[in-house]
């Protein structure tokens, strides 16, 4: 292991798959990624999140954080985060992905699948707990602030909203630096940003934003 | 205790037994509430769960059983087998005729007389073979035959079963247009929800985004090229054939989603409006 796993969350360590350090988290493997003494290798190029991280942002894991995860898809970053995290609500509106997604919970108790859609909350918040640690939100679609907003009521005071904004999702035609700054506008009615940072090179156009409810 | 409808600030445990999963299920996917609340320290309260760890184990079994079956119910949306049938349809068209290609092939050199196609191999399939060559050639041929044969059920599934999902679409497009439609969409509401621009170029992506990029015109049809109204038209006038055939589809489609009821006036009104478009060449269209 290395120096820098100090400023990693609990559960998340930097590994060595025979072409260097990469992250990597406990748990079984689920979409046949590298695996080694039980670790398994986090694909920052296929999880927004893993780049979030792998850029140096404070997104809030932690052992026993309760976690909402907003656009689960397939369960690729989901399974990453229950098995660092406490529990773990994962909605997905789209039912082939949530197929995927049901063979990734079978193996994690604390991983709770929903099919239903991030933009009603009122949908689903009968059952997700309130007061949350983390809301990470990774849906494509247009008005991506207005879901986090949306969501927000989910959050603790002291809270972690970890986002993904994708410019393409918003509007194809816009430079994504505007889009960003339109984002981020919405996103200040009601959280403040603690940090941001563009994914390049892991994810073309995309910003990832930590905020928390104001 | 509470018997049924929880109140509008229950979770989603109300009223419901601690090993009753279906119960649970159901409760998960139609319930809901304006805020969330400590739902593990409420549950604990109300005797629903032991601990923490109980609470969690009976979230995880009642969300996992509730997503399985809205899956499940997804899924086998009649709509959702047409596209599995369609794109196994394609598949298979595609598989045969590289097969066939290989057996004609293989047999041209053993063959004094060969022919081509998959009824070549339906010609060899029925031989006897003498040589060991020979056993390989025709049993792979037999194997071109089960996939012809398979290709042709499918298309017979879809012909039967596209009318009943979508009765209008399927009377105007005819049925394996309609679930060729249905495939590149998505499903029907996603195609019932598309404006008729964007059916009419349906299959033509690679042109439409070429135009966008701003160094091609833009596309006049997709796959509805295949039907006869817009193939059967003369080359100046399939723009518009394309535009009135795909406005018609789309209305088509929405009805078929919304109400599917058979309305036949919307036929009517394309074969007329198509009519039109043909006779405003003198020769009445390319025939």
């Amino acid at each position: 292991m290395s120096d820098d796993d100090t400023d990693l969350p609990a559960g998340i360590a930097r590994r060595d798959f025979s072409d260097g350090p990469a992250l990597a988290t406990r748990g079984d493997p689920v979409y046949g990624e590298p695996t080694s003494d039980g670790w398994r290798r986090w694909d920052p190029h296929r999880s927004k999140l893993g780049a979030t991280i792998e850029k140096g942002l404070d997104t809030g894991l932690s052992a026993d954080a309760a976690v909402l995860y907003l656009g689960a898809a397939n369960g690729t970053t989901v399974s990453h985060v229950a098995d660092v995290a406490g529990p773990t609500y994962a909605v997905e509106f789209a039912p082939r992905s949530a197929r995927d997604l049901l063979g990734v919970c079978d193996t994690r108790p604390n991983l709770f699948p929903l099919l239903k859609d991030a933009r009603k909350p009122e949908t689903y918040a009968h059952v997700v707990e309130a007061d949350l640690d983390v809301l990470v939100q990774d849906v494509a679609t247009r008005g991506q602030a207005r879901v986090a907003l949306e969501n927000a009521r989910f959050l603790a005071d002291d809270g972690r909203l970890v986002l993904a904004v994708k410019a393409r999702s918003e509007d194809v035609t816009a430079a994504p630096d505007a889009v960003f700054d339109e984002a981020l506008a919405d996103l200040r009615e009601g959280y403040d940003v603690l940090a941001r940072a563009r994914l390049e090179p892991y994810h073309d156009d995309h910003l990832a934003v930590v905020a928390t409810p104001r | 205790m509470t018997e049924q409808t929880p109140a509008d600030d229950a979770g989603w445990f109300a009223g419901v037994e601690r090993d009753d999963t279906d119960a649970a299920a159901a409760a998960i996917r139609e319930g809901r509430a304006d805020a969330p609340a400590d739902w593990p320290a409420r549950a604990l309260d109300a005797g629903f769960a032991a601990n923490d760890d109980d609470y969690y184990d009976a979230l995880h079994e009642a969300t996992v059983a509730a997503t399985r079956r809205a899956v499940r119910e997804a899924e086998s949306a009649d709509d959702r087998q047409l596209v599995h049938a369609i794109r196994a349809m394609d598949d298979l068209a595609s598989t045969t005729n590289e097969l066939a290609e290989r057996v004609a092939e293989w047999g041209g050199t053993l063959d004094d007389d060969p022919g081509t196609g998959v009824a070549y191999a339906r010609d060899l399939a029925a031989r006897d073979s003498e040589t060991a060559a020979e056993e390989r050639v025709v049993s792979l041929a037999e194997q071109v035959v089960s996939l012809a044969d398979e290709r042709d059920a499918e298309r017979e599934f879809l012909e039967r079963t596209v009318p009943t999902v979508a009765p209008n679409l399927a009377s105007m497009a005819g049925p394996i247009l309609a679930a060729r439609l249905i495939e590149l969409a998505g499903g029907l509401e996603s195609l019932a929800k598309m404006p008729s621009g964007t059916v009419q170029v349906l299959g033509a992506e690679d042109a439409l985004f070429a135009h966008l990029r701003g160094n091609a015109p833009s596309p006049k049809h997709g796959v509805i090229y295949t039907h006869e109204y817009v193939r059967g038209t003369h080359p100046d006038e399939r723009g518009s054939a394309a535009r009135a055939l795909a406005g018609k589809l789309t209305i088509g489609a929405r009805i078929d989603h919304y109400s599917c009821e058979y309305r036949p006036e919307i036929e009517a009104e394309l074969d007329e409006r198509i009519e039109t478009i043909r006779a405003r060449r003198d020769d009445g269209g390319a025939k």
